[in-house]
């Protein structure tokens, strides 16, 4: 990669996040603006992807809301991100959980380290 | 100073908005510095326009008519060429480098040209977006073609610019109104908002906009 591109991806990576891996349990403190005001919502649920590539670097989050599987994609160095909060660490063979997406309930759960 | 200069397409990439944390796609081009060729004037030349050259090529690759071009200008000889108009105040002289701070600034509305990433001989699916058959339901060796390109014995030709295949891509192609999202004034480098012709490397023009939006899109960017 180009010097000059990289030194663009680099300029904003966020050092304050702790490190967390697929199949762990996170709980994600996102801002929202809702009109005038900002207010700070927990998201939390199992990570079942990390996509890296420097500031690109994105994840994927799942939980399931009301009996419905909800995933959310963050990007890592969002400023829409306050802080990330690692619940639990998950025993995982794979680096993509998509299996769990055809799982419910007992099935879904994931053996913690 | 200059309506543009002639730079190096490097790739792209992503920037986030510390404050807002909205992610916009960037292209980053290597801008200038170029070098003032020649400076055209009226009476000479008829118009008034300043040559300028950008990059570096060995001077044994350089054909004798273009090494004493350059040697005219007393300068080294390089890649590419072009000439740009006068824009705004700023003294030119014959030798004079040309940076990308000199003629961008952040928020600048720009347009880009090179030459796009060649599609070879393409089908009409490719090339004009036609939709095809059906890949059932009778269909018979007859996928992605185009369908029938003419009528009876009325008209009895064909007529003229019908969408057909051919070759894609690798032609000169402006991508107009785009934005330098920043400049990087110490790497001679611009942040362009969304993606220019070309592949990573080529050589891209990059002038101000012809037909700038005075409102709307630019503005809705922010």
């Amino acid at each position: 990669m180009n010097g000059v591109i990289k030194k663009v991806e680099e300029r904003n990576l966020r050092t304050d996040h702790p490190q967390f891996r697929v199949g762990d349990t996170v709980r994600v403190y996102v801002k929202v603006v809702e009109g005038e005001k900002e207010r700070i919502q927990a998201f939390e649920g199992t990570v079942i992807k990390i996509n890296r590539g420097g500031n690109r670097t994105n994840f994927t989050v799942r939980k399931i809301s009301y009996g419905v599987g909800v995933e959310r994609i963050f990007p890592l160095h969002s400023a829409r991100i306050d802080r990330i909060q690692v619940l639990s660490h998950g025993k995982v063979r794979r680096a993509r959980l998509y299996y769990l997406r055809g799982r419910a309930g007992k099935a879904a759960r994931l053996e913690t380290v | 100073m200059l309506t543009g200069l002639i730079g190096k397409k490097l790739g792209m990439t992503q920037v986030i908005d510390p404050a807002t944390g909205r992610i916009r796609a960037v292209t980053v081009i290597a801008l200038g510095p170029c070098t003032v060729t020649q400076i055209k004037t009226e009476p000479t030349d008829g118009y008034d326009a300043v040559q300028v050259t950008f990059g570096k090529r060995k001077p044994s690759r350089v054909n004798q008519a273009e090494r004493g071009h350059f040697a005219k200008a007393g300068i080294a000889p390089g890649v590419r060429s072009a000439e740009f108009e006068r824009r705004g105040e700023g003294e030119l002289k014959l030798g004079q480098a040309v940076s990308a701070a000199d003629v961008f600034k952040a928020g600048d509305p720009i347009d880009v040209s090179g030459v796009s990433k060649g599609r070879g001989y393409a089908g009409v699916i490719k090339r004009h977006h036609f939709a095809g058959f059906p890949g059932s339901r009778g269909t018979h060796e007859y996928f992605r073609h185009g369908g029938a390109i003419g009528n009876r014995s009325f008209p009895g030709r064909v007529r003229k610019g019908l969408r057909m295949a051919g070759q894609m891509g690798n032609e000169k192609c402006t991508v107009s109104n785009l934005k330098v999202v920043e400049l990087l004034a110490d790497d001679n480098a611009i942040l362009v908002a969304g993606a220019v012709p070309g592949p990573d490397g080529a050589l891209v023009t990059v002038r101000h906009a012809t037909r700038p939006k005075t409102r709307g899109a630019i503005v809705a960017n922010g």
